[in-house]
């Protein structure tokens, strides 16, 4: 290979480098304008005659949240039975099988209840809100409503972004109190301590900062969940094909998201 | 003519320079629509007709230039003054874009949910006079899904003239109708400037469709105006271009070898030159 072609596949390298940082920098800039255009609308909003709807806010409640109880209640009871299985498991190596409790409760609360959550909630919503913006994307739905004199992101994003960001840690309290009733059954079953002596034992064992952090997890999930669904629904180009595209990038997103935020949370909050 | 040139103007474009990335769509515009008239823009696929209509309906920010309609530069309106100016635009769009999640009585309803105070039943009742407008009486608890391709259309005027606008914008209203269906959508447009006196704006390749219901055609031809002017001044228009486009004849590029050749090798040049 001459010096010139092995100059020129270094120089593609770098040329490359660039474009995909400059793209991606591009995306993480959309993420906080569409961030800080949410907030300036439902500041904002009601002053220049594009309020934020109360009902529109109530219906995206009503799909990402309360359609998503009996998904979230089935998968988080499944997931509180597994901790105690496992726990009871492990522990018994030591013959501490009591102390199954610990276990159970520290990682139901801190850590499974808004991870499975968040990820269920990416899964149905994340991708249903980008399909839905990025079909009213090419069917130009989207300049439509700007045409008409109403803010997309107004009437569009905000309402699906603040649903998100109340029901998912709604969701994920239900699925901490869910998941912490069946491995109370569990160990009801496989080691005959009462459900009421469990639930009391994990109350006394929890502390306030173990709900919050469970819970200030689940919020920061469900703004990326919303972000990365409208995000990918507006950059909807080429037809039927782009959504499809757009539905997978964003669950893929939705998800990868939730589990790098969830170790980053995780590593700030016990420093 | 004369007479409409007497009214006053209200879409005004000044130099008009509009950029898709590096290619250049449309070199330095100027139009002039007064009130009243039916103004049609003409122009082949590539044309830039519906980057300017996207301009005139201040959807797209322009390269440079002037856009100025009921005597308001667009791009420098405060925010809440363009949401003003908006309620007194109507856009049907090509595809009709009704919003498929609601009905089309909440369709035609939304600018006057979104915009006004009056009460739901004032809103219906608006709502279903202006279907009657576009003979679509009584399918208000349709969902779009259900409309044919010309009824959607019609919902979608119906949408856009419930504020009562003083200007319509239509983008390719015989898009993919057959004749007669394309042919009412043409008396319909008649009918709003007659009836309502609105000024409108139709985006078009259709001839036949342009010579019925225009006023003034403005041909538009690689980003630049070719033709401004009414049906019959273009009909007997001396330039060969225009007279090819009207009979529908197709151009002969003119073949210059060189040209060819470094068209076919200047890709390849640029790739390298953009690694050297």
């Amino acid at each position: 290979m001459s010096e010139r072609a092995k100059a020129n596949i270094v120089l593609r390298f770098f040329d490359r480098l660039g474009r995909m940082s400059e793209a991606a920098l591009e995306e993480l800039g959309r993420y906080g304008t569409l961030m800080v255009e949410s907030l300036y609308w439902l500041v904002w909003g009601q002053r220049i005659g594009q309020p934020v709807r109360i009902g529109a806010l109530f219906a995206e409640m009503m799909e990402i949240g309360v359609r998503a109880i009996g998904i979230v209640g089935i998968m988080a009871a499944a997931i509180g039975a597994m901790l105690a299985i496992q726990g009871i498991y492990s522990l018994k190596i030591f013959g501490a099988e009591g102390h199954v409790v610990f276990g159970v409760a520290f990682s139901m609360v801190r850590e499974f209840a808004p991870l499975i959550t968040g990820i269920l909630v990416a899964g149905r919503s994340g991708s249903a809100l980008s399909a839905r913006l990025g079909t009213m994307q090419i069917n130009q739905e989207i300049d439509a409503l700007e045409v008409m004199g109403i803010n997309p992101v107004r009437f569009l994003v905000v309402p699906s972004l603040l649903a998100s960001l109340i029901m998912v840690p709604a969701l994920t309290f239900m699925s901490m109190v869910v998941g912490l009733w069946a491995a109370g059954a569990y160990v009801n079953f496989a080691l005959g301590m009462s459900l009421a002596a469990f639930m009391d034992q994990t109350i006394s064992i929890l502390s306030v900062n173990d709900l919050l952090h469970g819970l200030g997890k689940s919020a920061i999930f469900g703004i990326l969940i919303a972000l990365i669904g409208v995000i990918n629904g507006f950059m909807v180009k080429g037809g039927a094909e782009g959504v499809g595209k757009a539905t997978t990038r964003a669950v893929v997103q939705c998800i990868s998201a939730i589990v790098v935020t969830d170790m980053l949370f995780a590593l700030v909050a016990t420093l | 003519m004369t007479e409409h040139l007497k009214a006053p103007t209200v879409i005004e474009v000044r130099d008009l320079v509009t950029h898709y990335g590096t290619r250049q769509i449309l070199n330095g515009v100027d139009v002039d629509i007064v009130q009243g008239e039916i103004m049609v823009i003409m122009g082949g696929s590539g044309s830039g007709k519906s980057t300017f209509l996207r301009h005139l309906m201040a959807l797209q920010r322009p390269t440079s230039g002037v856009i100025k309609i009921l005597d308001q530069d667009v791009w420098k309106l405060p925010q809440k003054d363009l949401f003003n100016l908006r309620k007194k635009l109507g856009v049907t769009f090509q595809a009709g874009a009704l919003f498929s999640s609601m009905t089309v009585g909440e369709n035609i309803m939304l600018p006057l949910y979104e915009h006004t105070k009056l009460d739901r039943m004032t809103m219906q009742i608006m709502a279903r006079m202006k279907l009657e407008v576009v003979e679509l009486a009584g399918f208000e608890d349709l969902m779009p899904s259900e409309l044919s391709g010309g009824m959607i259309k019609r919902a979608a005027v119906a949408r856009a003239i419930v504020m009562d606008p003083r200007i319509l914008f239509f983008d390719e209203p015989s898009a993919g109708l057959d004749p007669v269906v394309s042919s009412q959508l043409d008396d319909l447009i008649l009918r709003l400037r007659d009836a309502m006196g609105m000024t409108i704006c139709v985006v078009t390749h259709e001839l036949e469709s342009a010579f019925k219901i225009a006023d003034r055609i403005t041909v538009l031809d690689k980003g630049n105006i070719l033709f401004v002017g009414t049906v019959a001044e273009l009909k007997s228009h001396p330039s060969e271009r225009i007279q090819n486009l009207l009979n529908r004849r197709s151009e002969e590029a003119e073949l210059d070898a060189d040209e060819y050749l470094r068209r076919l090798m200047g890709e390849k040049l640029e790739a390298e030159g953009m690694t050297r």
